[in-house]
């Protein structure tokens, strides 16, 4: 919490105290923090002046936001249409054995999160994996674990 | 802007982006500056050409001599034969694949060549990130019509007259709904901007806000003109960080130029836009979801009446049109309604921008005049299917779309031809399978996605794709019964017919369009217990056929698992206790030898 507390003021002095601001204010938090922490839900649902269920409501209803610490990197394979005719599934559960844990999940020493999203629109490419910020054509598990370890080695 | 003698389009847009198109300017940028050639030769970074397929690419004007698949080591030689002597560099050009033959010139490409440009004129041809490129090209010159020499009525009689329809999927005239919004009284009236591209394998809006952010804003700005709107928002999903960086550019500038912001061009009318980042949920693209999700709610919709033209956002009149729609705007005023009617069919007017992508050679973005036919489409622009396998089946309109097959593909692309078919127009995402696609395992992908996708809200679409989904797997796995296929039948009218939004209403259609047209396929799956296109890993045996297997050891190399055992020469074997049965070494056999 005290890593996300100066962030929060500075969400805080941003917005004016109104619901319509909530889903910023959270994202926001969400964008430097990698999560959102129950300390900053409350004070961010009191400063937006709406009960504390509806910051989870809203919270848990998209896809973007995250309660859970997430890892140092982040991937994220596409499983839209293209992806999935290309194999973008199987690099899912590939990655799923390697790092042992499932989609959604981070891995324990918190250095993977590993994501699937419905589709990043660069179909060309497909099936397309992210790694950080890094986009991967044509992607393969030699290709992946390439990236992994670059990212792990940063 | 000074002139120089070349101009080199080398394009930005993600695709090419991912592709290398950095490391490509960083060197020819370099290469330039070298030869002293900085004065007379202009490197501009545009938004998607809409090629990804053979990215990074770049056209040189005043030629229009179009280059794909650009790495830094061709740079040396593209500067010294084509930037000094003159000479187009052959092997960069783009290869025919039919005739095998080179094509230098861009309109040359059938490519482009079938292509009609509206909504994507400038893609390719300015800096996004430059109001003056986007000026010069006669930009914001309707916006200038729009709010010095006409009223409200004609904006909206203009726009009517154009026959423009929604292009978000739904099709509905815009012109009228500008009409009933301008028609309500209030104090505000919002105007939406709808760039919750949420469909996989649609990417159209997101490359126009890419490439040409400012015909967005101009549409806005007119039909803001047209209802009395002050305040605008444009929801963007978040997934598209490039589209997001360009859109926030172009408003602060187009602030500085006075083309947002109060008394707009001296003309007495306010007007300003903000940008929402859509925080990631399907069902928002659907009008009353974004708007509560803007509201700071869960996105889930309401039933309508009272539609949002009169209680909208924040209960205020409130008109929404998608990405596309408003980038046809600008020019349908600069030019006339007529002009733009002109093009098209009956019942459906001017362009439409499809994303194909899937089992096709030219994946990439198109803009197509209504009436062309899909085949034309996916075969003389697209380029037909790859590695010499055979088409099977195109999927149009996004998850709730449906599959068209190959008798069909002459129907003319137009809302209610595609309709009629089974599928919807949608918002534009051309899907394109070959032989070795499973069509119940693609209904079952679109129904999880849907079903995954489903808020909730009402009961029909939250249970009732869930049975669907739950019936189409169990089918995948083998277990499927013969009464399955009429529940799903009688499921999916009753989905279709008590949904509360477009989602539910149309979440069936995958189901209902494949057992229309592949009815063969599900049932070799129930009653054969037989996946004919090798998708549907329950119903394999994971073994090597002797006959058909060339010893080539492709298989080998792809297994995860080291489960083939193979050695030069030989048949290779499945050591089925290994077998994770991942499909890996389906796709990997170029001989269709794995049963």
């Amino acid at each position: 919490m005290l890593q996300q507390a100066e962030i929060l003021e500075s969400v805080l002095e941003r917005y004016p105290s109104k619901p319509e601001y909530l889903i910023f204010m959270l994202q926001d938090i969400q964008a430097d923090c990698g999560y959102i922490a129950p300390e900053s839900m409350e004070i961010i649902c009191e400063h937006a002046n709406v009960p504390i269920t509806q910051g989870y409501s809203v919270a848990t209803f998209y896809q973007s936001f995250r309660l859970e610490p997430q890892g140092e990197h982040e991937i994220k394979v596409c499983l839209g249409t293209a992806c999935h005719l290309k194999g973008g599934e199987r690099l899912v559960e590939n990655l799923e054995r390697k790092l042992d844990i499932h989609r959604g999940e981070t891995t324990e020493d918190m250095m993977f999160t590993l994501n699937t999203v419905n589709c990043l629109g660069a179909c060309a490419m497909a099936p397309v994996a992210v790694v950080d910020d890094e986009y991967i054509s044509s992607t393969t598990p030699a290709k992946l674990d390439k990236s992994l370890k670059a990212a792990q080695q940063q | 802007m000074n002139q120089a003698r070349l101009e080199l389009m080398l394009c930005g847009g993600t695709g090419c982006r991912a592709s290398g198109s950095h490391p490509f300017k960083d060197a020819l940028a370099a290469e330039i500056t070298r030869r002293e050639l900085d004065g007379e030769i202009r490197i501009v970074e545009t938004g998607c050409n809409g090629f990804c397929a053979v990215g990074p690419v770049m056209l040189v004007l005043p030629e229009d001599v179009f280059y794909q698949k650009l790495r830094p080591e061709d740079v040396p030689e593209l500067v010294e034969e084509h930037l000094i002597k003159g000479k187009v560099v052959e092997r960069l050009l783009y290869k025919d694949p039919g005739t095998k033959k080179r094509i230098p010139l861009m309109h040359d490409i059938p490519f482009f060549s079938n292509q009609m440009f509206w909504a994507m004129r400038n893609k390719g041809y300015i800096d996004p990130e430059k109001i003056d490129e986007y000026i010069a090209r006669d930009g914001y010159f309707g916006a200038a019509r729009a709010l010095t020499e006409m009223s409200p009525e004609m904006i909206i009689e203009e726009v009517k007259t154009s026959g423009l329809r929604g292009r978000g999927g739904a099709g509905f005239p815009a012109g009228v709904k500008w009409e009933f919004a301008s028609k309500t009284q209030s104090d505000i009236k919002y105007t939406l901007c709808n760039a919750d591209e949420g469909d996989p394998g649609a990417f159209m809006d997101r490359s126009i806000l890419e490439a040409d952010p400012h015909a967005v804003l101009e549409g806005m700005i007119i039909a803001a003109r047209a209802i009395g709107s002050s305040k605008g928002y444009i929801y963007c999903r978040t997934e598209y960080p490039l589209a997001l960086a360009r859109l926030g550019l172009a408003i602060k500038q187009a602030r500085e130029y006075g083309l947002l912001g109060k008394d707009i061009l001296g003309s007495g009318f306010d007007f300003d836009v903000e940008i929402y980042q859509g925080a990631g949920a399907f069902v928002c693209g659907e009008e009353t979801a974004l708007m509560r999700s803007i509201e700071g709610r869960r996105g889930m919709p309401r039933p309508r009446p009272p539609f949002p033209a009169h209680k909208g956002l924040f209960n205020k009149p409130t008109v929404l049109n998608n990405v596309e729609t408003l980038a046809n705007v600008g020019q349908i005023i600069l030019h006339g309604g007529e002009r733009y009617a002109s093009v098209g069919t009956e019942t459906s007017k001017g362009t439409k921008v499809f994303a194909i992508s899937g089992d096709v050679n030219n994946i990439g973005l198109v803009e197509v005049p209504m009436g062309i036919t899909l085949r034309k489409m996916i075969f003389e622009i697209g380029g037909g299917i790859p590695k010499k396998r055979k088409f099977k089946a195109v999927q149009l309109g996004g998850p709730s779309g449906g599959c068209i097959p190959e008798h069909l593909l002459d129907t003319p692309v137009d809302f209610e031809e595609i309709a009629k078919v089974g599928a919807i127009m949608g918002s534009g995402g051309v899907i394109v399978m070959d032989d070795q696609t499973c069509m119940v395992d693609m209904a079952r992908f679109f129904m999880d996605f849907i079903q995954e996708e489903s808020c909730g809200k009402c009961t029909p679409c939250r249970e009732g794709t869930r049975r669907i989904l739950q019936i189409v797997e169990r089918i995948c796995e083998g277990h499927g019964v013969p009464e399955d296929i009429e529940t799903l039948e009688e499921l999916s009218v009753v989905i279709k017919n008590s949904s509360l939004c477009g989602l539910g209403q149309t979440a069936p259609n995958p189901v209902l369009s494949t057992l229309r047209y592949f009815r063969e396929e599900y049932d070799a799956h129930v009653y054969e217990k037989r996946c004919p296109a090798k998708r549907c890993a329950a119903l394999l045996d994971f073994k090597v056929n002797e006959d058909k297997c060339t010893k080539c050891g492709l298989c080998y190399k792809a297994c995860p698992v080291d489960a083939i055992v193979w050695k030069k020469k030989e048949v290779a074997f499945i050591d089925q206790e290994k077998c994770i049965q991942c499909l890996s070494c389906f796709s990997a056999c170029k001989f269709d030898a794995i049963d």
